[in-house]
């Protein structure tokens, strides 16, 4: 059954609020601009209340079922995170206040940026950007910025291995820079004699994903950061992957000079359906002075405050980094997903940081290990980090990745990401996450077994998989054709 | 350990599959010297414990709740009908992701579709996507958007100084690295300088109305004389108040954006909230961000998808209109199922509420001795209002604090000097009329404190 649309669900004159009469006297309105017309449903509080639940019911869900969406780290989000975050104390706090009147919530948010800093190695933090894709363009503009500051001008260029996500070159292109491509080996790092011929003094640094989106570790990874250091280029460090390394290593460490780190992925805050996300970069030492701001810094007993005198308790206050690129976001970052983060980290500590690591690595190694009985895995004669790429391929059979995704669904399951990353043909990119069970990991693997024999014995019923779900393929040909992306149609 | 299911009998059932003998040896391949640092974090709560620290945390801040706030600039008080956050606090919602399986995502997919169509409804546009990060990143990508519709060759792009500082902020760092010519001149901010400054050379002409003073413009045939130069028109809007002003779509704006966190989003220190997005369909192919659009299933039951995707940076990587990826998905739900509980009448009696509240301080305040309402008759208002003070912002607003409980308004000279001593009060539903009496009593106190 179709879920009508919420306009069509109401009548004129219906209404699910009721506001308080004017208790002032009323001022005459401009005329000339108030408009008459206003086109938004007209519905009771019990139609919206169902009308919201039926569309829920057909979404697949991390609550309802297993979620191994490469790349994406869909691990169980703790409802304690939730009622956290919706404390009147931090939710009901306005931007603008006086600082005297938010020292909790920038004391929350220093000390997250500590332990940021802490996590990935780095010598500072800021919690500006709103997602990762965003992180990635505060870290360019970084980069930029530090060769501009040197007087360096020539650099224009940012490499970026072929298995990288798409927001990498997205984010080069934003900051005005260009991006050279650079080919991955045969074992899944990245190439190092192209990376070689690549270096040289027009190379404002390299972004690179580690562990890359094959779900590897780069082996060779302190010589691609020497090559790219002896050309005068910095690294930064997609921290995306960030589950696998937690508390096992550290970008910084390793001689990155900036990292986004995504709170939604790693830490455990709600992907909400396609945000709100957050992309907090760290930095080496040299970019400390070009972090987008305002950051949290603090003053402690001793030190000299604001006024000249000596504080004499810890006082937190918002600081605009002395070379700055600038504000990212209108305020400080997303501040409510600080605080899920904050709780997170603070649950587990860094004994449980490490074993959130390891039982992503153990479970992604386990399910590797099934899942290479059933599907070809390009690059799996190696152990994995978090996540492994498949084939979505079966000899005897004509059926791709995308008709063994839309199966999975039938079972109950969230298919993998697939089609990238774009080296492998027909990718199915699967990370279970530490919070999977092994039931759930030996259930899907049956799964993926039984749909391998089915694409033999019976293709057509891949091909026009799913068959259980509230909605059978859409035509998305059409989608971009007829282009009705509004309730009343194409006319707009 | 909390949140991992993992027994001593599974991990060694496990190891055994993958054929190693410990966890250990899966991390064989990060060199030695970086392996396994020592994390100096604090030892792990219980979740009653945590609980426990973060209330007193929360507990060290005033919030808007126990307090009188006349506090705007960008964020805004206003009530949040409790169905709002009841329908956010579905898992089937919040614990999904971007809804690239449209089979298992229609939830999502048909609220974004909904929520477009509210977008157009209240802007006047034809075609809104779903979702940028905040008002200001909104405003940054309508900048972007311009230079692509004229393909680069264009390269002036003209901000009103009346458009949020901070909205004006975070353009510049977008665009730090794109050699533009970015005009927001102190000096041109009337209607009709900016007009002058437009020229053949303009991508862009934004302009925010109500003003980030409150201001409300009647932009009727502004559009025309950006479209003569051939440059675009972006309008910076506050969403409520197009609950009673004419929608700037209707005005021939090209671009409207602005933040929606008044629409059933709560102040939560700035973030997250909501940037929307709506601009003509012509122009739908160099807009940024997800975009849903109807279609049929193949028994040809209506569906959504997400659409035009070869605009973004999964397909179309540097040659993307945008870098953006995950966006605001549940804050887009907050705003949808808040427009839909206000609807079409709920939201009018909101603004007009704002209006007529904020006109009533207006009027209170103005006849304060050493006060006196910038522009008070010359130009009209929404909910917010710029006061010449008798004294430093700061200190007005210290003793509100102090001594009322009142959290004053925004002090304008940090953003502009010529402004000294101009504080902007804004005024929402949510202050009662005794609030407003409190705050003037206040006000004239100072003055002769
Ligand atoms: C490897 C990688 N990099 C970057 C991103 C972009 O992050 P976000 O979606 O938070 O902007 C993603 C997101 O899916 C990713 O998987």
């Amino acid at each position: 059954m179709t879920e009508p649309l919420i306009y069509d669900l109401g009548a004129p004159g219906r209404f699910a609020v009721q506001m308080p009469e004017p208790d002032v006297p009323l001022t005459e309105m401009p005329a000339l601009i108030v408009r008459d017309e206003l086109n938004l449903p007209e519905v009771s509080e019990i139609d919206i209340v169902r009308h919201y639940t039926r569309l829920s019911s057909l979404n697949h869900s991390i609550d309802k079922g297993f979620y191994p969406l490469g790349s994406c780290t869909m691990k169980y989000n703790p409802r304690i995170n939730e009622d956290m975050a919706r404390l009147p104390g931090f939710a009901g706090i306005h931007p603008l206040q006086d600082e005297e009147t938010i020292q909790g919530a920038l004391f929350l948010t220093f000390v997250l940026q500590e332990w940021l800093k802490e996590i990935g190695g780095f010598a500072g933090v800021s919690l500006q950007p709103a997602a990762g894709a965003h992180g990635e363009f505060a870290g360019i503009l970084m980069m930029r910025a530090y060769h501009l500051d040197r007087g360096d001008t020539k650099r224009t260029k940012i490499l970026i291995p072929d298995s990288a996500h798409g927001t990498n070159p997205a984010s080069t292109t934003m900051s005005g820079l260009e991006v050279l491509e650079i080919p991955s080996d045969e074992r899944g790092n990245v190439d190092l004699k192209s990376l070689r011929a690549a270096c040289d003094d027009t190379v404002v640094g390299l972004m690179i994903t580690n562990p890359n989106t094959l779900g590897m570790f780069e082996e060779q990874i302190e010589e691609v950061v020497g090559l790219i250091q002896n050309c005068g280029g910095l690294v930064y460090g997609d921290g995306a992957n960030m589950n696998a390394l937690l508390g096992v290593a550290r970008p910084g460490d390793m001689a990155f000079d900036v990292m986004h780190y995504n709170l939604h992925k790693t830490f455990g805050t709600p992907h909400g359906g396609g945000g709100p996300g957050s992309g907090p970069v760290g930095v080496s030492e040299r970019l400390l002075p070009f972090l987008p701001g305002p950051i949290v810094e603090t003053i402690q007993p001793g030190d000299t405050n604001d006024e000249g005198d000596l504080a004499e308790t810890p006082h937190h206050r918002l600081v605009m980094p002395e070379k700055s690129i600038g504000r990212m976001t209108a305020f400080y970052g997303h501040f409510s997903i600080f605080v899920r983060a904050y709780t997170y980290i603070r649950m587990h500590g860094p004994e449980g940081m490490r074993r959130i690591a390891e039982h992503a690595v153990l479970n992604a190694n386990y399910l590797q290990t099934l899942v290479s009985k059933i599907f070809p895995i390009p690059f799996g004669n190696r152990a994995c980090m978090h996540e492994f790429v498949a084939e979505g391929k079966v000899k005897g059979s004509d059926v791709r990745a995308l008709d063994v995704a839309k199966r999975l669904m039938d079972f109950g399951f969230h298919p993998p990401t697939n089609y990238f990353p774009l080296i492998v043909h027909e990718a199915l990119m699967i990370e279970p996450t530490e919070t999977e069970s092994r039931q759930t990991l030996d259930r899907f693997a049956e799964a993926l077994a039984q749909i391998a024999r089915e694409a033999v014995q019976d293709p057509e019923l891949l091909h026009t998989a799913p068959h259980c779900t509230p909605i059978a393929r859409l035509d998305e040909v059409r989608a971009a054709r007829d282009l009705v992306i509004c309730s009343w149609g194409q006319s707009g | 350990m909390v949140y991992i299911p993992h027994t001593d009998a599974d991990r060694e059932a496990m190891l055994e599959a993958i054929g190693v003998k410990g966890i250990d040896e899966l991390f064989d391949c990060v060199p030695e010297q970086f392996r396994f640092p020592e994390l100096d974090l604090p030892e792990p709560l219980t979740e009653m414990e945590a609980a426990d620290e973060l209330s007193k945390i929360a507990d060290y801040n005033l919030s808007a709740n126990l307090t009188t706030t006349f506090l705007g600039a960008g964020a805004y008080y206003h009530y949040i009908p409790s169905v709002v956050d009841h329908i956010l606090r579905r898992g089937e919602f919040y614990t999904a992701y971007t809804p690239y399986q449209p089979e298992v995502s229609q939830g999502t997919l048909q609220a974004i579709f909904e929520y477009q169509s509210m977008i157009c409804a209240l802007t006047g546009m034809e075609a809104s996507n779903a979702s940028h990060y905040d008002g200001a990143t909104s405003l940054a990508e309508a900048v972007i958007m311009a230079l692509n519709v004229q393909r680069g060759r264009r390269k002036r792009i003209i901000l009103s100084p009346d458009i949020h500082p901070h909205y004006r902020a975070v353009v510049r760092t977008y665009t730090q690295g794109m050699g533009l010519e970015l005009i927001e001149d102190p000096a041109i901010a009337d209607l009709e300088s900016l007009k002058r400054a437009l020229d053949a050379n303009t991508a862009l002409l934004a302009v925010q109305t109500p003003s980030f003073f409150g201001q409300v413009d009647d932009l009727m045939g502004l559009a025309d004389e950006v479209h003569s130069v051939g440059a675009l028109l972006c309008v910076v809007t506050n969403p409520i108040s197009l609950g009673l002003f004419t929608a700037p779509g209707h005005l021939g704006a090209d671009i409207v954006v602005g933040d929606g966190q008044p629409l059933g989003i709560p102040l939560s220190l700035g973030g997250p909230y909501l940037g929307f997005f709506a601009t003509r369909k012509k122009y739908v192919r160099k807009m940024a961000g997800r975009l849903v659009g109807e279609t049929v299933d193949t028994s040809g039951k209506r569906g959504y998808v997400l659409t035009l995707s070869t605009r973004e940076q999964h397909i179309r990587r540097q040659r993307a209109t945008s870098n953006i990826c995950t966006n605001q998905g549940l804050m887009m739900l907050a705003a949808a199922v808040y427009l839909s509980t206000m609807g079409k009448r709920g939201l009018r009696q909101v603004a007009e509420l704002c209006f007529h509240k904020a006109h009533y301080a207006a009027a209170q305040i103005d006849v304060l001795k050493g006060y006196s309402v910038v522009q008070r008759h010359e130009r009209p208002f929404f909910n917010e209002f710029a006061v010449q003070c008798p004294r430093p912002v700061t200190e007005i607003n210290e003793y509100l604090l102090d001594n009322w409980g009142i959290i004053g308004g925004y002090d304008l000279g940090r953003d502009y000097p010529q402004r000294k001593d101009q504080m902007l009060i804004a005024v929402t539903e949510m202050n009662t009329r005794e609030e407003i009496d409190i705050l003037a009593t206040a006000l004239a106190e100072v003055e002769h404190d």
